[in-house]
């Protein structure tokens, strides 16, 4: 211990349970480590750093304040319908509210259908997207591509949904009939029930989950390439090291670092896709089965069902839309909070989030 | 160059190695010279003429085949299956020279290549695509200055524009900003600078409301003014539904970007006797200034294109209507969305007119937010690192009296900054 630095002699005996270095009886030593406490350092706050801290609080609490109201306003308004329809609510197919024959049974699950659509074609594309950007692209068109990715997710949904019924829907109808001609036979989904005319292709399930999916991927790929970017150098070079490709590295660092980010990232993105609105009221023509041939004509999801029968304005009608729109706002904040959850309970996430 | 275990082949040395027997002496000798550099280089001749030729063979044979002998059409067909046939082409070439590593390895960076290009293809499709549909509405400059009112199925392009819904959506957007911001920012404040257990509830809600659905801020809006306090629909109701949109999305990316703020940089303001709200409003809101601009603009960006929201709140009115307190007021995706679903060919143009003068407020809004800010805290513009440069030049001459080496030193230091931050220079 001779040449123990200023710092260390002075730190250790600080610290409150550390066996003492030296010699006990020495002289000195001992009244020294007696006194010694473990200081606790308290800047007294001003009145105005209070303030300022409640401040920030309530910014804090805001968040809180403005989601409790939108769940509380949504059960106010929804409960007449509730009380009205009981557990039939969500067993009725039908939305026929003055006979008071209306549920989500079928609609909630068209629109998750559509929902899984768009995230079957979404993730692969993202997490590909993702890697690209992190891994492969050069610079100078990595920050190209990252301004392409946000510019995509600030591109109005509406305008995506110009595109898909004016520009997409047409040229994907040729598409959507050999799938139907060729896969439908192995694949049940992909089966036409009926006569097979180009108008049953049309507004179908496929073609609005392929534009929400546009709308997803710029959410996954962009969390994702923050996730990606972020797994350790050292580890990338140790791979390297061992004689992996680039590929091979990916695959053995990048991906498993990532894995709770991207699906996280997945989650959000599925939440995005429930809520999607515009795109699908455009598209889809309205049904009130389940329609799991994704290829035929005819679907649903709540916010389209919000969107096209929000002007009927009796007020029990508004509250059966008000019900729908609970549940749709429990079940994406259920999926978003869970992803949240997984996010932060992994490796990537934990560094990210404190 | 044996088929080898060599598993990166896009890197190449131009270093000659010496044989194996003779190394302890070789390595002595190579001591003595002078030191031959390794250049690591991405792009090698043998990745290169792989790429060129099999992206011509698989063009000229699928021309061939796809076009001349099957009975197949199509622009999509063709280019998917040009796209599988390089592929082939590339697989091949690889597994001639190279180990099936580096065959996965290019397969990989050829197919990520494709998605990230197909992407740019859409994003690029869609604006072009609204913009060949929309120009003849543009080309009429009443377009702009004119009410709705005129413009129905019956009438000609040159009568009716969308003036009211440009002012709707202006001033929602600038209401829903003025809100949202310093909501958004306070509760990011929050996150950063006091923490503790209540932070990580807050920052999971917030991240879950980033990706609410758009439709349920309208639905709230509706159930709290319209049907509680009995107001009507107006511009301001629809702002507010933009603002619950909104402020998610500013609190997520300026928590990111405050969160950047060094730590040092705080503790020297505390280190100096400042009080917490002071190092706050002097240090390091000022120092994320570019980065809580870029988060600012982009969230402005989102909110002038929501639909959702204004569908239930606004109510839509042919007429322009400035105060957005009382009355209906249109905004431009309201606009488009009610229109595109009129018959009439001409309303169609019209829609996609508005759609263009939509895209084009987004795309004004992001060159801001590019131009404004996107550098993280702590990073420097070119400007304000050349005058660092200099002073820091300045003072090494006056307190050490040694201009040629605190010159040079200020040099080298300056270069190889921009050498390790080459997309410096496009900002």
């Amino acid at each position: 211990m001779a040449d123990t630095t200023p710092t260390e002699a002075f730190g250790l005996p600080l610290l409150p349970g550390a066996p003492d270095p030296g010699d006990p009886s020495a002289p000195g030593s001992e009244e020294g480590l007696q006194d010694d406490v473990r200081r606790v350092i308290v800047a007294r706050l001003s009145g105005a750093d209070r303030a300022f801290r409640a401040l920030l609080r309530s910014g804090g609490i805001a968040v809180f304040v403005i989601t409790g109201m939108i769940g509380l306003f949504l059960v106010i308004r929804a409960w007449s319908a509730y009380r009205k329809a009981g557990w039939s609510f969500f067993s009725t197919g039908t939305w026929l509210v003055g006979e008071n024959h209306f549920g989500i049974a079928s609609i909630l699950p068209n629109g998750i259908l559509i929902a899984l659509i768009a995230l079957v074609i979404a993730v692969p594309c993202a997490i590909v997207t993702a890697l690209f950007i992190s891994e492969y692209a050069p610079a100078l068109i990595e920050r190209k591509l990252i301004a392409v990715i946000d510019l995509m997710a600030a591109i109005p949904s509406i305008v995506y949904a110009l595109w898909g019924v004016f520009f997409f829907q047409p040229r994907a109808l040729g598409f959507a009939r050999w799938l139907a001609d060729h896969v439908g036979p192995v694949f049940p989904p992909f089966r036409i029930v009926g006569h097979e005319m180009v108008i049953v292709f049309s507004s179908s399930p496929f073609v609005a989950g392929l534009v929400v999916s546009l709308m997803v991927i710029p959410i996954i790929a962009s969390l994702c390439r923050e996730v990606f970017s972020q797994a350790p150098q050292g580890e990338r070079e140790a791979a390297y090291a061992l004689g992996a490709s680039r590929w091979a590295m990916i695959r053995a660092v990048v991906l498993p670092y990532g894995r709770g980010g991207t699906i996280g990232a997945v989650m959000l993105g599925f939440g995005r896709a429930m809520g999607e609105t515009i795109a699908v009221s455009l598209i889809i023509s309205p049904v009130w089965t389940f329609n799991w041939h994704v290829l035929q004509t005819g679907g649903m999801s709540i916010p389209a069902l919000i969107a096209l029968r929000y002007t009927e304005s009796t007020p029990q009608m508004l509250s059966a839309l008000m019900a729908a729109g609970l549940v749709l706002f429990a079940f994406t904040l259920a999926v978003n909070s869970a992803a949240g959850v997984i996010i932060t309970r992994t490796r990537s996430g934990a560094q990210t989030a404190d | 160059m044996a088929k080898s275990s060599i598993t990166e082949p896009s890197v190449e040395t131009t270093l000659q190695l010496p044989p194996v027997a003779a190394e302890p002496e070789a390595g002595a000798e190579a001591g003595a010279e002078p030191e031959q550099r390794i250049r690591r280089r991405a792009v090698s001749l043998d990745g290169v003429c792989a790429l060129l030729g099999s992206a011509a063979a698989a063009l000229g044979l699928t021309w061939v085949v796809y076009e001349r002998i099957l009975p197949t059409t199509g622009a999509l067909g063709f280019w998917l299956t040009v796209f599988l046939v390089f592929l082939a082409f590339y697989a091949g070439v690889t597994a001639l020279v190279w180990g099936r590593r580096a065959v996965a390895d290019r397969m990989a960076g050829a197919l990520m290549f494709a998605v990230g290009m197909l992407i740019v293809f859409v994003v690029a499709d869609q604006i072009a695509y609204t913009g060949y549909e929309g120009h003849s509405a543009l080309g009429h400059l009443t377009f702009f200055t004119q009410d709705s009112l005129n413009a129905t199925g019956l009438t000609h392009l040159d009568q009716g524009g969308i003036l009211n819904a440009l002012v709707g959506s202006l001033e929602q957007m600038g209401i829903a900003t003025a809100i949202a911001v310093p909501l958004g920012i306070l509760a990011a404040l929050f996150l950063v600078e006091i923490g503790g257990p209540m932070a990580r509830p807050v920052r999971s809600l917030v991240e879950a409301m980033t990706s609410l659905p758009e439709i349920i801020a309208g639905l709230f809006i509706f159930a709290l003014f319209i049907l509680t306090f009995g107001l009507r629909q107006s511009g301001f109701a629809a702002a507010l539904a933009l603002t619950i949109m909104m402020i998610p999305f500013v609190a997520r990316s300026s928590e990111v970007m405050l969160r950047l703020v060094p730590g040092t940089l705080r503790e020297a303001s505390y280190a100096l006797g400042a009080s917490q709200w002071r190092t706050v409003l002097g240090v390091v809101l000022p120092t994320a200034r570019s980065g809580l601009t870029t988060a600012v603009v982009l969230g402005m960006a989102r909110a002038i294109g929501e639909t959702a929201p204004v569908l239930l709140t606004s109510g839509y009115t042919d007429y322009v209507n400035a105060n957005p307190f009382s009355g209906w007021q249109t905004s431009l995706p309201l606009y488009i969305y009610e229109t595109v679903r009129e018959p009439a060919d001409v309303q169609r143009v019209r829609a996609f007119g508005a759609a263009v003068v939509l895209i084009t407020l987004v795309l004004v809004l992001f060159a801001i937010a590019r131009l404004l800010g996107g550098r993280r805290p702590g990073e420097l513009s070119r400007r304000q690192r050349r005058r660092a440069d200099r002073e820091r030049l300045a003072y090494r001459r006056t307190i050490l009296g040694l201009p040629s080496y605190a010159g040079r030193s200020a040099a080298d230091h300056h270069s190889g900054r921009r050498a390790a931050d080459p997309e410096g220079g496009d900002q």
